[in-house]
């Protein structure tokens, strides 16, 4: 049982009735020949290791390696603590507020998963663990949705590339944008159809997305495009849920994010010569870099 | 071309790593520990090269913590990681970084790993970090290889001469183990040749013991599947 498109793994959805998650799921032991019980044990364990990274931001004061943040999410945190009402609700407040915490970690040199990268890192526990909270979602749930956005990130790396190198911002928070916003479809009840299209708008809101870390460290702009990916997420599965599809099929639009990328010139690309990070109080604002 | 790999879930969620950077501080730790498997006896000192992006940015990115790490064996989960050099301290491992930005031909993060042996002998290992926390080694001893720790790997080191490769894949079969991949490499002719045989199964050291049997093999190295 493999996949190594969109269009197949539906079919493979609608064949054996399904959900992405499963099919997922089934790749990975049938056709990898892992044995079921140890692949879901593994994927628990990386749940843990998200959860604790989206919560540790809240516990004290990070430093990052270059300096440039650390604290971020506590602030948001605590600003819908002291009751003020968040301006995109409680649900996206958390949801930003996570996906920070994780870059914070990150960047502190502490445990994250790479889901699809560590740049990345914030956006799959951040949409994950706020939904949790909010909706009351059993850590079984959310185990197996992190297959459904598995699913999403493995055509993305087959058929294009989830690395900023060589696609941009867009490959790396554009892909796992597109993996959350999947995911989260699926536990909102919709089919591997609405799974798709969400993951379609995630990717088609981010186009273009470039890769300019200032001082090229993991830090800034990254922190802050980690929201925007977790954000962008939701509004995608919101969109897709409501039976709106996109005119682009999943997999044409995941070609058009490769080739998008391929064209952004390598200044643009993680080698931090462009955008924000040639940007004049770039130089500046760097503790470490040279 | 190292060996493709099927992409599995866990390459995507995942993999588990200390940050920030799954090339710069992941990617650095498995080319640091697949290095650490290919000496026998117990490191003395080891001289780090930094080239192109690792050269650049090693600091921030915590690359030098991650390098030492991997001498020391830590996995890319280890808490340890951000402390390494005080781990090294304990250990008694003398590590040394360099960086070289003058060489730009090469892939952006590279690093030369050179390990000094109890017994003053030394090994070059030359990695590159590919993305997502993937390595392959490049280059032992100035033999240029393929090696991605993707699977059970064996590295053994023996003379150019006819007979060697029939002789380890009568032992593998004995011991039931598939060959997945093997690649031979050599410097030239005759001299010293590198086999590289990744396997389905694990490998012991009962194997490299038989192994090491033959004449014409000078030593046996088991690469376990990072």
């Amino acid at each position: 049982m493999n996949f190594r498109t969109g269009q197949a793994l539906i079919k493979l959805c609608d064949e054996n009735n399904i959900a992405i998650s499963e099919a997922m799921i089934l790749r990975e032991t049938n056709y990898l020949e892992n044995n079921r019980e140890e692949v879901i044990k593994k994927m628990e364990h990386a749940w843990s290791i998200m959860k604790n990274s989206a919560k540790e931001a809240l516990k004290g004061d990070i430093v990052s390696m270059g300096g440039l943040i650390g604290g971020e999410a506590m602030r948001i945190n605590s600003r819908r603590m002291e009751g003020n009402s968040p301006v995109c609700g409680s649900l996206m407040s958390k949801a930003i507020t996570y996906a920070m915490g994780v870059l914070e970690v990150n960047s502190s040199m502490g445990l994250i998963v790479a889901a699809p990268t560590a740049g990345s890192s914030g956006v799959i526990p951040g949409a994950f663990l706020a939904i949790q909270e909010e909706m009351n979602l059993t850590d079984e749930v959310i185990i197996k949705a992190l297959f459904n956005a598995g699913a999403i990130g493995y055509l993305i790396a087959y058929n294009a590339t989830v690395a900023g190198a060589e696609g941009g911002c867009q490959a790396e928070v554009g892909s796992a944008s597109a993996m959350a916003a999947s995911a989260i479809t699926e536990i909102m009840g919709g089919t591997p159809r609405q799974c798709l299209h969400a993951a379609t708008s995630a990717i088609a809101n981010l186009l273009g997305l470039i890769c300019d870390p200032i001082g090229g460290l993991v830090e800034a702009p990254c922190q802050q495009r980690n929201a925007m990916g977790v954000s962008n997420a939701l509004v995608c599965s919101e969109i897709a849920l409501s039976s709106i599809k996109n005119i682009i099929p999943f997999d044409e639009a995941v070609t058009v994010m490769y080739n998008v990328g391929r064209s952004i010139p390598h200044e643009l690309r993680e080698t931090a010569l462009g955008g924000l990070a040639a940007a004049p109080s770039a130089c500046g604002a760097c503790r470490k870099c040279k | 071309m190292y060996a493709a790999k099927e992409i599995s879930v866990f390459d995507i969620i995942g993999p588990n790593m200390i940050g920030p950077s799954s090339s710069h501080t992941a990617g650095a730790l498995r080319i640091a520990r697949l290095a650490k498997n290919m000496v026998k006896s117990s490191i003395k000192q080891v001289k780090f090269i930094l080239y192109g992006s690792f050269a650049e940015t090693y600091q921030g990115h915590g690359t030098d913590h991650a390098l030492v790490a991997g001498m020391l064996g830590f996995d890319t989960e280890d808490y340890r990681i951000k402390e390494s050099f005080e781990y090294a301290k304990e250990a008694g491992l003398h590590y040394i970084f360099e960086t070289n930005s003058t060489k730009q031909d090469i892939h952006p993060n590279t690093v030369d790993i050179i390990i000094t042996n109890e017994n003053n002998e030394e090994t070059t290992v030359t990695g590159v970090s590919i993305g997502g926390g993937r390595a392959v080694i490049k280059k032992i001893n100035g033999v240029d290889i393929d090696l991605s720790g993707d699977y059970h790997t064996l590295v053994i080191r023996h003379k150019d001469l006819p007979g060697v490769v029939a002789g380890v894949t009568n032992v593998l079969s004995q011991f039931d183990i598939n060959i997945a991949f093997m690649k031979l490499y050599r410097e030239n002719k005759g001299t010293i040749a590198y086999s590289i045989i990744e396997t389905d199964q694990p490998i012991n050291e009962d194997v490299i013991g038989k192994i090491e049997e033959f004449q014409s093999v000078f030593d046996a190295f088991l690469i376990e599947k990072l």
